[in-house]
């Protein structure tokens, strides 16, 4: 898309450029590594009406994952650069999606738990960048809440009902939660130049604050849920950058396809 | 519609008129225009160029409709470009008037803003269930009527 490279360029001043850099590429990587984390239950979900709900979801996070890479290959416009090969060509201890996505699918009350977690984060982030100064990513942000209004509503609907039913649904939900917590707020992980975003108007606010946000917006579910909130997060400054051997192993699905035929076109 | 080497003029409506014939790859009961994403018809001497706005931002029919588009403007005798653009957020309300009544008629409801008051577009009736908001593509949500016992699909409201 030549208009966007054009666009993208034009929006964002040189001293914000590794900035934007690493917001696009963080918030890339989260859609990237979730999608592909549900697409695992494809022909396995506990019902088929989750079989699909999770297909559909997986191919939203992608698309949001590849309009996102687009955009950081504009911005980072020169010989080779491309959305593919930001996705793919990377080890991956490159990659910077949050901790909280590393966990492995597990089971069905993990997958729900990550999902609403990371949903409610990923909504207060998208707010904070509905009025952007980078219009380029302002426009893409309006469209992805559209879609992610119906990935909040299939997440919290489930959480209230494992949470509801007593016994192994509640069980494992509490078990779910009491496991991703210490790393739920890995989302808000501080970004270099992350000052630099806010003054020019790319950002909202800081991490810090959305991560107040983000809790203060949770808490009313978990109280009349009676579930327990997630705890400060553990290590806070890696949580981007230290990836475990969970992710290793989506890392070798994920660009299997690719290494086997580096060339090839679709 | 008979644009083609021959027409006389070629100008941006007698394009949009040629885009109305582009169906939808996922919903052929409506065109491309009927949902309202052609967003920008430019017509120069230097070619034509149609800016499309995606319903979903990872609509898989996407480079479909670009080709698609591509081959039925081919007929103009002139380049084409087709751009997908962001710049305007696509939503449910660009949907035509004609093209809800084509999807109604196809068995699928026209998008609104609570999907849990659907109405089954084969009787009309809101004694309805929401079965699931994700459907068989990105777009849809599935439903059951209870009234006359047909299971239906409703676009999603974006």
């Amino acid at each position: 898309m030549t208009t966007t490279r054009t666009a993208l360029a034009a929006a964002v001043p040189d001293d914000l450029r590794e900035a934007v850099d690493g917001l696009l590429l963080s918030m890339a990587d989260d859609e990237f590594v979730i999608g592909f984390s549900d697409s695992e239950w494809t022909g396995i979900a506990p019902i088929l009406e989750e079989d699909v709900a999770m297909s559909s979801l997986a191919q939203d996070e992608l698309g949001h994952a590849s309009a996102l890479y687009e955009l950081l290959a504009a911005l980072r416009d020169g010989p080779g650069v491309d959305a593919d090969a930001i996705a793919y060509d990377r080890e991956p201890h490159e990659y910077r999606h949050a901790r909280l996505l590393d966990h492995g699918r597990g089971d069905w009350a993990m997958t729900i738990a990550r999902r609403y977690l990371y949903d409610t984060a990923d909504g207060v982030r998208l707010e904070a960048l509905a009025s952007s100064s980078i219009a380029p990513l302002r426009e893409l942000v309006d469209k992805i809440r559209r879609e992610e209004r119906y990935h909040l509503m299939h997440a919290t609907a489930w959480l209230q009902r494992l949470a509801e039913r007593s016994g192994e649904p509640r069980d494992r939900l509490v078990a779910a939660i009491e496991e991703l917590g210490p790393d739920a707020g890995t989302v808000f992980t501080p970004l270099a130049g992350e000052s630099g975003l806010v003054e020019g108007g790319a950002l909202a606010e800081p991490m810090e604050a959305l991560e107040s946000r983000w809790r203060a917006r949770i808490t009313p579910d978990f109280v009349r849920l009676g579930l327990p909130m997630p705890p400060a997060t553990v290590d806070p400054g890696n949580g981007r950058s230290l990836h475990g051997d969970q992710f290793r192993w989506l890392w070798t699905e994920f660009t299997s396809v690719r290494r086997q035929e580096p060339a090839a076109t679709w | 519609m008979n644009a083609g080497p021959g027409a006389a003029v070629v100008d941006e409506s007698a394009v949009r008129n040629a885009l109305d014939e582009v169906a939808d790859p996922e919903l052929p009961v409506v065109s491309i225009t009927d949902l309202g994403m052609v967003e920008r018809v430019e017509v120069g001497p230097g070619g034509i160029a149609v800016e499309l706005l995606p319903t979903f931002v990872g609509c898989p029919a996407l480079e479909l409709i670009r080709t698609a588009v591509e081959d039925r403007l081919a007929a103009f005798g002139r380049p084409v470009s087709v751009d997908h653009a962001f710049r305007v957020p696509w939503t449910s309300e660009r949907i035509t008037a004609r093209g809800r009544d084509r999807l109604r008629a196809a068995g699928i409801a026209p998008p609104i803003d609570d999907p849990s008051q659907a109405r089954c577009p084969h009787c009309g009736s809101a004694d309805v269930a929401l079965d699931n908001l994700f459907g068989p593509t990105q777009c849809r949500s599935v439903h059951y009527c209870r009234h006359c016992r047909q299971p239906f699909e409703s676009l999603k409201a974006v």
